[in-house]
């Protein structure tokens, strides 16, 4: 007589289960199957095509009426099952009792639905069963609706599509920094996410969900930082929770999952256990193939074998139709692995290979994913690929012959691309050029005047020259940013601004970066080129800076750090100074120090301490000193027409108006100003970087000084008249600065490039210039010009400077 | 007794960030990278005593930020042509909890 088999769960992996137990053998079992959806076994997985409309469900379905019926499975569809008694060995359910010899729990999972208030409104759906994707289907139907799609991993981005497909506007909020993190890099999250876009979805990374709102059903979400996103239907798709409670009720073992051991096998011998709802070594799996796997293994050993379950490496395809994009191992980067990367940024495509000790550990793919079958053969097989690594990354087919072109990116740059800022030079301009018969890049120069002024785009001219002449060109060696890249700090700038790169990954792989993460050299670089370019849409990364600027202080070499609370124009008042005093007794400052900008340093204070510190500062009315910034520093005054009998001006009033115009602005490097009230130049002014000399008609103004490893006198830029002009051309130079010179570069480096001449044309003889770049100025300033030290005392950063856990008081064994 | 002590949350700690955790022995300074991957070293650089915790990590490298040293977060030894290395404690993950193994609570004794 057969065995009695009861199943509770109708999804993929029980499907296969009772596949391989009927294909084995039909006689030892009947099979009584429960289900919680009024429906047989379907795939799963292939609910994002019947979303999309790509796909009817009949389409999907893997287990019909008839064969349910041709191997004699009973079906109890819409069924609850309320409990399981193990002593008895029934399975109760709202119709009763069903004995069992052996028992298959496969419940699955649960969407995550994140604790937000509103999640009970009407119109907040998960993405899990065919109920979700009709009702999904029943709001896209609306004319002109609004879906807002919490989640940008796999299944988010795949209900983000389908919605989209079926004409909804489509928002995605994703809390990490890219798309589908744990199966990609942050540069294919990068393409991804632009794909998305050019499908007209939204997606908003970074982005913490506040609440959602409306009068009984969803009408907006709320974001964290203040963003409002109107919508009629909010998808969470987050996350699943392996779902066990009717086992857990059962008093059967279980941590994150119901735990299993290599059989497949609960800790009652005669419960077996597979899919979603299983923790197995210690994972939880949510991918069919691993699910697929266990139920073989548990369908083997309820025949009596003695099979284990074996985790293999998973890969993963998102299914959207047109976006190619494979993962597989693990493709985290660092020391002892190496990485092999190649990018195609005419194309979108994007491959990268891990490597440690020879042998291919994990595997990211976008754009192309033909490879990605015979990369994971290698990578399961672990294959010694030393012998091939030369042209690994170009997979089976690598005699066609395609070869990484460094030259990409500029290829992709469309014929109206400026090249030349200086000359108004296109990209067709230098074409058409070369096609009228300019056969090299001097003739080339002589002709368009590209690259002849500044000579910033000296690298990007050569590689248009390069590109349209072909092989009678020979590229000359330009010295890249850094080991990460062959293009140079220049070349950087100016493809942010051209292909619009909003964010480090961006720009990485328009520009092809060598290495998937940078370096300490690269990254700081990149923030700022970003942060100068796009002031209103760039998020600044604080990870990407160096550590004085990310904590607002500066580290000294004990690790304790110092403090240096701005005194505008070097002026302070006895109540300052009162304040300054009390923070060094009330935090133990051993050493305060008188600074050569005029103003007070407490150093060696504890970077626990510093929100507190700057707390008692900010109350006594002062900001951060920026005396840790590539920014503005001091503006050095003497004390001027008000005290001194020799001075022509009020330098004082000038240089504090200058330091309130300027202070919180970030540039290349650090920026000192000074200003004297007379040609005795008692604040030093003609070795800043900016020098104001006051005389009687006016203000001379002085530039590109330096004092430190290298020491020059300033040019002379112009005198004007008024303080306006000063301040004027004063922020218009520091903006000139700001978008054209290299990262570490002081104003005297940089003129020394670009010539006096060339900044004098662009600040003092084109007064339209002069006043376009002191507006751009003043507008980034609207967004920098705010005091960190009082954002942190109010929370910000928090984690900077508090520890993560404190075990003094825990006892070692 | 259980052999890993529960220091926090991965949330608590960003991407490409650090945080430290006291001990009797010193502090410890836990990397989270931008992979979701867990470090725990001993927060003091070989060559001058630089806190790592506050250097910038990239891949699963960390440069000191004092002189830019740079270190394997997964071995502790420094890179390039600069020797010496620092110790590294086991770490891990387990349901978004970061569980530091208990040694990390033990004295040093020095090995010969």
């Amino acid at each position: 007589m057969a065995m009695k088999l009861v199943v509770i769960g109708a999804g993929m992996a029980s499907g296969r289960a009772m596949e391989h137990l009927l294909e084995a053998n039909d006689e030892i079992y009947d099979i009584t199957l429960f289900g919680a959806e009024p429906r047989g076994n379907y795939n799963r997985i292939m609910l994002s095509p019947v979303l999309s409309g790509e796909k009817q469900f009949e389409e999907i379905v893997t287990h019909d009426a008839d064969w349910y019926e041709s191997h004699g499975v009973t079906c109890r569809f819409g069924e609850l099952v309320t409990g399981i008694d193990r002593m008895r060995k029934v399975v109760i359910s709202e119709k009763g009792e069903t004995p069992y010899d052996k028992l298959l729990i496969a419940t699955g999972s649960s969407p995550f639905i994140i604790p937000v208030p509103g999640r009970d409104l009407d119109g907040v759906l998960a993405y899990r069963d065919l109920g979700d994707v009709n009702r999904m289907i029943g709001y896209a139907e609306r004319p002109g609706a609004k879906a807002v799609v919490i989640g940008g991993g796999l299944l988010g981005l795949e209900a983000a599509a389908g919605l989209s497909m079926r004409g909804m506007e489509v928002t995605v909020v994703h809390l990490m920094g890219h798309l589908m993190e744990r199966q990609l890099d942050a540069s294919a999250g990068y393409l991804l996410q632009r794909e998305l876009e050019n499908r007209g979805i939204r997606v908003l990374c970074g982005a913490n969900t506040k609440e959602i709102v409306g009068e009984g059903k969803v009408e907006a979400v709320h974001l964290e930082d203040g963003t409002v996103l109107a919508a009629d239907m909010v998808v969470m798709a987050v996350g699943i929770r392996p779902n066990f409670g009717l086992a857990q009720a059962a008093g059967l073992k279980y941590n994150r999952g119901l735990l299993v051991n290599d059989e497949m096998k609960t800790d009652d011998p005669e419960v077996f256990a597979i899919g979603e709802c299983v923790e197995h070594a210690g994972s939880c799996y949510g991918l069919v193939a691993p699910l697929y796997d266990m139920a073989r293994v548990a369908a083997r050993n309820m025949l009596g074998f003695h099979e284990r379950f074996e985790p293999v490496e998973i890969s993963t395809k998102l299914k959207v139709t047109g976006v190619d994009l494979f993962s597989a191992g693990d493709f985290a980067e660092g020391g002892g692995r190496e990485e092999i990367v190649y990018r195609d940024a005419t194309q979108g495509i994007y491959k990268r290979l891990v490597i440690r000790d020879n042998r291919i550990i994990g595997v990211v793919m976008y754009g192309d994913t033909s490879d990605g079958a015979w990369f994971l053969q290698k990578l399961k097989d672990k294959e010694d690929i030393s012998e091939i690594r030369d042209v690994l990354i170009f997979g089976p087919g690598f005699a066609a012959g395609a070869d990484a072109d460094p030259m990409a990116a500029v290829a992709a740059l469309p014929d109206e691309a400026e090249i030349c800022g200086c000359n108004g030079v296109s990209k067709g301009t230098i074409i058409a050029a070369i096609e009228a018969g300019a056969t090299s890049l001097d003739a080339v120069k002589a002709v368009t005047k590209a690259s002849t002024s500044c000579g910033t785009c000296a690298g990007l001219t050569e590689q248009v020259v390069a590109l349209t002449l072909g092989d009678d060109f020979v590229l000359p060696q330009a010295a890249g940013m850094c080991k990460c890249t062959d293009h140079s700090h220049d070349d950087v700038r100016r493809m942010i601004v051209a292909q619009a790169l909003k964010s480090i990954p961006a720009v990485m792989q328009a520009m092809g970066w060598k290495s998937s993460g940078g370096c300490a050299s690269c990254r700081p670089a990149l923030n700022y080129y970003l942060l100068c370019a796009w002031p209103d849409d760039y998020r600044d990364h604080g990870q990407s800076r160096f550590i004085n600027e990310r904590v607002h202080a500066n580290i000294q070499k004990d690790g304790t750090y110092s403090v240096v609370p701005r005194m505008w124009g070097g002026i302070t008042t006895p109540q300052e100074l009162r304040a300054i005093a009390d923070a060094a007794e009330k935090f133990n400052v051993p050493t305060v120090k008188v600074t050569g900008g005029q103003r007070i340093d407490l150093l060696g204070v504890r970077k626990e301490d510093l929100p507190a510190i700057w707390s008692d500062l900010n109350d006594a009315g002062m900001v951060s000193g920026h005396a840790y910034a590539k920014g503005l520093r001091t503006v050095k005054t003497c004390v001027g027409s008000e005290h001194c009998r020799f001075g022509t001006q009020d330098s004082t009033g000038l240089g504090i108006k200058l330091e309130k115009a300027l202070w919180g602005a970030w540039s290349p490097h650090k920026f000192k100003l000074a200003v004297s009230g007379c040609p005795r130049n008692c604040a030093e002014a003609t070795c800043k970087d900016f020098g104001v000399v006051c005389v009687d008609s006016g203000y001379q103004l002085h530039v590109g000084g330096a004092a430190g490893m290298d020491v020059r006198q300033t040019d002379l830029l112009a005198q004007v008249e008024t303080e306006e002009e000063a301040i004027e051309y004063c922020a218009a130079f520091y903006q000139l600065y700001r978008e054209n010179a290299q990262y570490l570069h002081r104003p005297y480096k940089w003129i020394a490039k670009v010539g006096l001449d060339w900044v004098k044309a662009r600040v003092v003889e084109d007064a339209d210039s002069r006043k376009a770049l002191a507006d751009r100025f003043f507008h980034a300033q609207r967004i920098f010009q705010k005091d960190p030290w009082a954002a942190r005392v109010a929370g910000t950063d928090s984690h900077e400077y508090r520890p993560l856990a404190d075990l003094t008081q825990v006892a070692a064994e | 007794m259980t052999t890993a002590i529960d220091i926090g949350a991965l949330e608590d700690i960003p991407r490409q960030a650090a945080r430290l955790v006291k001990t009797h022995f010193g502090c410890i300074a836990v990397f989270r990278t931008a992979e979701d991957k867990v470090f725990a070293l001993d927060d003091a650089c070989p060559h001058k005593g630089g806190p790592l915790s506050n250097g910038i990590q990239h891949g699963e490298q960390v440069t000191c930020p004092l002189h830019n040293w740079v270190f394997d977060l997964n071995t502790g030894q420094a890179q390039g042509a600069d020797e010496g290395a620092v110790r590294t404690y086991p770490v891990r993950v387990e349901a978004g909890r970061i569980l530091l193994d208990r040694a990390a609570l033990a004295p040093q004794v020095a090995a010969e």
